[in-house]
């Protein structure tokens, strides 16, 4: 390398990886007051903690399904947090779906399938807002990837109501300090001991928190660990490509150099 | 090899009557190039492995995508979810259009800082400046097809963009959408188009390359090559170097998609589209972020949307706005340093362009504006007559054993 | 990555060319084949691979269709005729041998796939010269178990995987 432009190679280098980090702070920082935690998945071999989600399962089929729908999992899906083919059977036969027509024509019910989506609590987005005073409870699939800041954020949220601050006029809302400007329409959901874990493990409200980030963040990066063992496995290979490749490269050009 | 020349076996039957193999080997194998180029020359063939992976991955997605306002944000999560590695090669898509973009931009800079544009290479340059058009529409246009917020919202903006033509705005705008709002129709030819235009990016980029191989590379020295001695064959020289700088590249962008594979995405494309609410704060992909800028730092609607127009068209007149004679900016003292200026400012109108238009923002917006056409208009005429350059070498040869090198640059 | 030079032939050989070349080769294999994978069936698409039907309601004579994996399934409730005319027969005449108690698992039903196994039409029921199913396609003629008897088809129709869950359920796949 000429000396005379490694200085500006690197100052240009530095100056594009600072300018995406910067853009992308500013782009996606989040104005709520928010607690950076460390969860199983963060981190380069991070994954996401099994039991920790199938307990996180049972916080949102108790406490949050019932305003918030999961539409883009399927009960099938459960099988990757380690339950078995008869729990995800039996889990999903306690939900309804609407069967097809019959040969009469009649529309009825039946019992939901490991193949059919998590049931969602409303029959369409009207009926969502008319029994939520008009606000509609978001779909919770992809909650952790769909807000700035993530698993923190979320966390941050479920742990962030207080009592509001004697100057804040509260009309319509709770208060809560992670949330951006907030006042939130949900009222506090969890409390701690909101569920009897089926595993023994104490429900704390900090426990319930996690398990339930580690549950959503499940159901949003299904792929999350395979994602990450894969990746590590591509990152040793074109590192050890770039190697050889560039020893061959030496090679050819060594007699161009001399 | 050697039958393509003298006509014998299948591939010189074949060549005596289509000559695809010696194209091939005029353009990839006997290629002379000056034997100094640096590593950023690596660009350019990145840039087309890229294009390449795009096209790839977009066929692949399109096998799995549906585009219907019903249908479209679902069969994503069809994609990321059920589809053998689909999450794999949509996160590969996303990223290969942010990195595509990074090695593009790079490639451009590279052309400014040596002078790539000038005689006989303008239309080369054009053909460049054509292809960035034609990858940021294709760009924009595939940013709406997941059905987010972000990509309704950003094509709601920008589509608007089109009704600040005086007296038919509005009806070209109706024209764009296919209706009277975002929907349906916009999202179904968006599709079409989205799936179109790469295809008319390659045959710009064979143009591109056809006007590179008439000249010749430029080199860092931006001198012309005076004999065969300043000149390699492409193989097994570049294609070696190109392939190490990959599979370089490959690493970090794999180091990306599998481990921040939405770090350059915003969290609010995962929010399906609501055509009744507008997120907070809306943000073009980083990639059209100093155009975003320039676009609001002019407060009148028709002249933001000209400002940003221009801000690309003015590059079409760069080989004339630029006086010099003098290719590389490596013998042009003053123009080095005004090239580093008008990176910085190419980078604060990024950040402008990302942070809300409100407060000191503004300002900041307006003087980075004025500062890159002030660029191009001003300083680059005057700097070409004014300044003295550095004593040029005689030739490649000469410079290359002058200096002591130690790698390949 | 070899060496193209003349002057040069001992690097042709050199260690650290095929390595790289071994290595480029391996890494576009395996860029290959998530490309190639994606186009097998989803998991979604797999999830929905088996149906239950409930064959209570059919009487002797009478057929139904069924969708399973997007093609047509025959499921028919035979007389006593059909299953008869079925079994008396010499193996020796078939196309395909096959007996029928192969075919079934409860005599009175027969289960199959209803895609003829020429070119993948759907055969007509309770048509044909031998009183099973005919393809209006190119003509093939399917006995009462489904067995290929006239016509260009090459094998009989397939059994599709099926557990009876009780007397009158059948799940398949």
């Amino acid at each position: 390398m000429k000396n005379y432009y490694k200085i500006p190679k690197i100052f240009f280098i530095s100056f594009i990886l600072i300018n995406l980090f910067l853009s992308n702070l500013f782009a996606a920082g989040p104005d709520g007051n928010i607690t950076k935690m460390k969860f199983s998945f963060d981190g380069i071999f991070g994954v996401i903690d099994k039991a920790s989600a199938r307990r996180g399962l049972q916080v949102y089929n108790e406490i949050c399904a019932g305003c918030h729908s999961l539409e883009h999992v399927s009960y099938r899906n459960l099988l990757d947090i380690g339950f078995s083919n008869d729990q995800v059977k039996e889990f999903a036969s306690q939900f309804e779906v609407t069967a097809e027509p019959d040969s009469d024509g009649e529309v009825n019910m039946r019992s939901a399938i490991p193949s059919d989506k998590f049931v969602s609590p409303y029959q369409n987005d009207n009926q969502a807002k008319a029994m939520n005073n008009g606000a509609i409870p978001p779909d919770l699939s992809l909650i952790i990837k769909a807000r700035a800041g993530g698993a923190s954020y979320f966390y941050s949220l479920l742990k962030g109501y207080e009592d509001p601050p004697e100057d804040k006029e509260l009309s319509n809302g709770y208060y809560n300090i992670a949330y951006p400007g907030n006042v939130i329409a949900m009222p506090q959901p969890l409390y701690g001991d909101d569920v009897e874990y089926a595993d023994g493990t104490e429900a704390t409200m900090e426990q319930e928190i996690i398990d339930l980030v580690s549950f959503l963040t499940w159901t949003g990066q299904p792929e999350l660990n395979d994602r990450k063992s894969m990746g590590f496995r591509v990152f040793l290979f074109l590192v050890f490509m770039t190697s050889v490749l560039f020893l061959s490269y030496r090679k050819i050009w060594k007699k161009i150099k001399g | 090899m050697s039958n393509i020349k003298n006509g014998k076996g299948i591939i010189g039957w074949i060549d005596y009557r289509l000559p695809i193999f010696s194209t091939l080997q005029h353009t990839l194998v006997d290629y002379p190039t000056p034997k100094n180029l640096n590593y950023w020359w690596n660009f350019g063939s990145l840039a087309g492995i890229f294009l390449l992976i795009q096209i790839i991955t977009g066929i692949v997605l399109a096998m799995h995508y549906t585009p219907s306002v019903e249908g479209a944000f679902a069969s994503i999560e069809h994609i990321m979810r059920d589809v053998n590695y689909g999450w794999l090669i949509r996160y590969i898509h996303m990223n290969g259009a942010s990195f595509f973009f990074i090695v593009v931009y790079i490639h451009i800079f590279r052309g400014l800082y040596y002078g790539s544009y000038k005689s006989p290479r303008e239309v080369l340059w054009w053909l460049g400046l054509t292809i960035l058009l034609l990858m940021m529409a294709t760009a924009f246009m595939g940013y709406v097809l997941p059905w987010g917020q972000m990509s309704f919202w950003g094509a709601t903006v920008i589509t608007n963009l089109f009704s600040a033509v005086p007296i038919v705005g509005t009806a070209v705008v109706e024209w764009l959408w296919g209706g009277f709002a975002v929907d349906n129709a916009l999202l179904n030819r968006f599709f079409a188009l989205h799936y179109l235009f790469p295809f008319l990016i390659v045959g710009v980029v064979i143009l591109h390359i056809v006007a590179l191989h008439t000249h010749g590379s430029n080199n860092p020295l931006g001198i012309d090559r005076k004999g065969p001695q300043d000149s390699i064959p492409f193989h097994p020289y570049y294609t070696i170097k190109d392939l190490f700088g990959l599979s370089f590249v490959l690493t970090i962008f794999a180091a990306v998609v599998f481990y921040a594979p939405d770090y350059l995405g915003h969290p609010d494309n995962y929010i399906p589209a609501d055509p009744l609410k507008t997120p907070a704060h809306i943000v073009p992909e980083w990639y059209f972020l100093p155009f975003y800028a320039i676009l609001r730092a002019v407060p009148d609607k028709l002249g933001g949307v000209i400002a940003m127009i221009s801000a690309i068209l003015i590059l079409f007149a760069l080989p004339w706005l630029d006086t010099s004679k003098v290719r590389s900016a490596t013998f042009r003292p003053i123009y080095k340093k005004f090239f580093w200026f008008l990176l910085i400012d190419v980078i604060i109108l990024t950040w402008v362009g990302g942070s809300p238009a409100e407060g000191h923002f503004i300002l900041i917006g307006r003087l980075a504006t004025i500062y890159y056409f002030a660029h191009f208009i001003i300083f680059m005429p005057i700097i070409g007559i004014i300044e003295t350059p550095k004593p040029l070498p005689n030739s490649i040869s000469e410079a290359v054993l002058k200096k002591p090198i130690k790698d390949g640059t | 990555m070899e060496n193209n030079s003349n002057d040069d032939k001992k690097s042709r050989r050199d260690f650290i060319h095929i390595t790289s070349g071994v290595t480029v080769a391996t890494g576009a294999a395996a860029v290959a084949w998530p490309l190639i994978d994606q186009m097998n069936p989803s998991a979604d698409v797999l999830a929905l691979a088996s149906v239950e039907v409930d064959l209570e309601p059919l009487q002797p004579g009478q057929s139904i269709s069924v969708l399973w994996r997007g093609k047509p399934l025959f499921i028919r409730r035979r007389t006593e005729e059909e299953i008869s005319e079925a079994r008396d027969i010499d193996l020796n005449t078939l196309k395909d041998p096959q007996l029928d108690e192969e075919r079934v698992k409860n005599s009175n039903y027969l289960v199959m796939v209803g895609v003829c196994t020429h070119l993948g039409c759907v055969p007509l029921g309770q048509q044909g010269e031998y009183g099973g199913w005919f393809c209006p396609c190119h003509g093939s003629h399917y006995d009462t178990s489904g067995r290929i008897r006239k016509g260009p088809a090459p094998t009989n129709l397939e059994i599709p995987p099926y557990v009876f869950l009780n007397e009158t359920t059948i799940k398949i796949g």
